[in-house]
């Protein structure tokens, strides 16, 4: 009971945090903790094998297909805070308030009578019991598991599989075209320009300095900006530097302007 | 006993406010993989309360068929990304007349 206890108030805040976490990769930490402890309630309750395959299956594989796929679809601002339809939130929580606290009282007299306890079943093991139950009773759901799963393999290879529609451009194709674009349009051959040059850092989320000190916005990278990671601040930077160092000594103006 | 059930439901009830709420289609996923766990914990309390393993093998149904459900829904919110490149379940909107 006092796993219980401990575990039940991080549970609930955990899972509070997965509804109310603006970033996915956080929802999918908060995801994690409880599926931790909830092995920990099993393991407590008489199912060693299913604290193994909670462990297993869910914080192993399921947790590492989300974080994968959060990976894939990149981690951008698509969890707009704009409702589509009006009212909306406070509507689901006032209707998930309800149900929650309906079911709680419905739950709260119908469920009694004394607890068995598993003691008994689990005499020769948790397994053992498990195993005489699956290859026994439950034989059938059994096999019909494994062709549900050889189904969802097939499914994933046929959905995530990509048809190549357009022809595939060689390094020659894309160096002509760079070519041909900067005869007409002007547009620089060259690669990108590289972050943090000139600037006060050299960090990949700092914008290269112009020659006039303003920043150059197409040399941080998309996804940064997509973020909105970009680091701000840089005429404070510059102000602050340049009010400390005219406290001290007049500034020589024959080695150019950058301010 | 009943503070393991009311566990669960708390966290059945959070895990489908979570899927009113969120707009991020990975998160919403995530919302019904916390409601599939919740049910999963009611199962194993039940089978406590019960003295039989019935339950616990319910419970491990449900986690076999919560993966397979996981592989293809996440290869289904890679593909809708791959052709609209976003991952909100507002924008896939096609069906709407």
């Amino acid at each position: 009971m006092t796993a219980f206890w401990f575990l039940a108030p991080i549970m609930v805040i955990a899972a509070l945090g997965l509804v109310f976490a603006r970033k996915a990769v956080h929802a999918a930490l908060c995801l994690a903790v409880v599926m931790i402890s909830l092995a920990v309630l099993y393991a407590a309750q008489g199912a060693p094998f299913l604290f193994a395959v909670q462990i297993i299956v869910y914080t192993g594989a399921i947790m590492m297909l989300f974080l994968f796929v959060l990976m894939l679809v990149g981690v951008d601002s698509s969890d707009a805070v704009k409702e589509t339809i009006g009212g909306q939130r406070l509507a689901a929580g006032i209707i998930g308030l309800i149900f929650g606290i309906t079911v709680v009282l419905a739950i709260g007299q119908t469920v009694s009578g004394a607890v068995v306890g598993l003691k008994a079943a689990n005499g020769n093991g948790n397994p053992y019991g498990l195993s005489e139950l699956l290859f026994g009773k439950y034989v059938l759901a059994f096999e019909f598991t494994s062709a549900l799963l050889i189904t969802a393999a097939l499914a994933a290879m046929v959905l995530a599989h990509k048809e190549r529609l357009t022809v595939r451009h060689s390094q020659a194709d894309i160096a002509a075209r760079r070519m041909r674009e900067y005869a007409e349009s002007g547009r620089h051959p060259g690669p990108l320009p590289a972050p943090g040059v000139f600037a006060r850092h050299n960090a990949v989320d700092t914008p290269a300095l112009l020659p006039d000190g303003s920043p150059l916005e197409s040399s941080v990278s998309d996804s940064i900006v997509g973020r909105g990671q970009v680091r701000q601040g840089f005429e404070d930077d510059i102000d602050k530097l340049v009010e400390q160092v005219g406290d001290e000594q007049p500034r020589d103006e024959s080695f150019g302007g950058e301010k | 006993m009943n503070e393991y059930i009311t566990l669960s439901l708390i966290l059945f009830t959070i895990g489908s406010v979570g899927v009113l709420v969120r707009r991020n289609a990975i998160v919403v996923f995530m919302c019904i993989e916390l409601m599939l766990n919740a049910t999963n914990l009611a199962f194993v309390s039940f089978s406590r309360q019960n003295g039989n393993l019935d339950g616990q093998v319910a419970a491990f149904f449900v986690m076999v068929v919560a993966a397979a459900e996981v592989v293809v829904g996440l290869s289904i919110i890679v593909s809708i990304y791959r052709a609209r490149r976003s991952a909100s379940v507002d924008e896939a909107s096609l069906l709407k007349s």
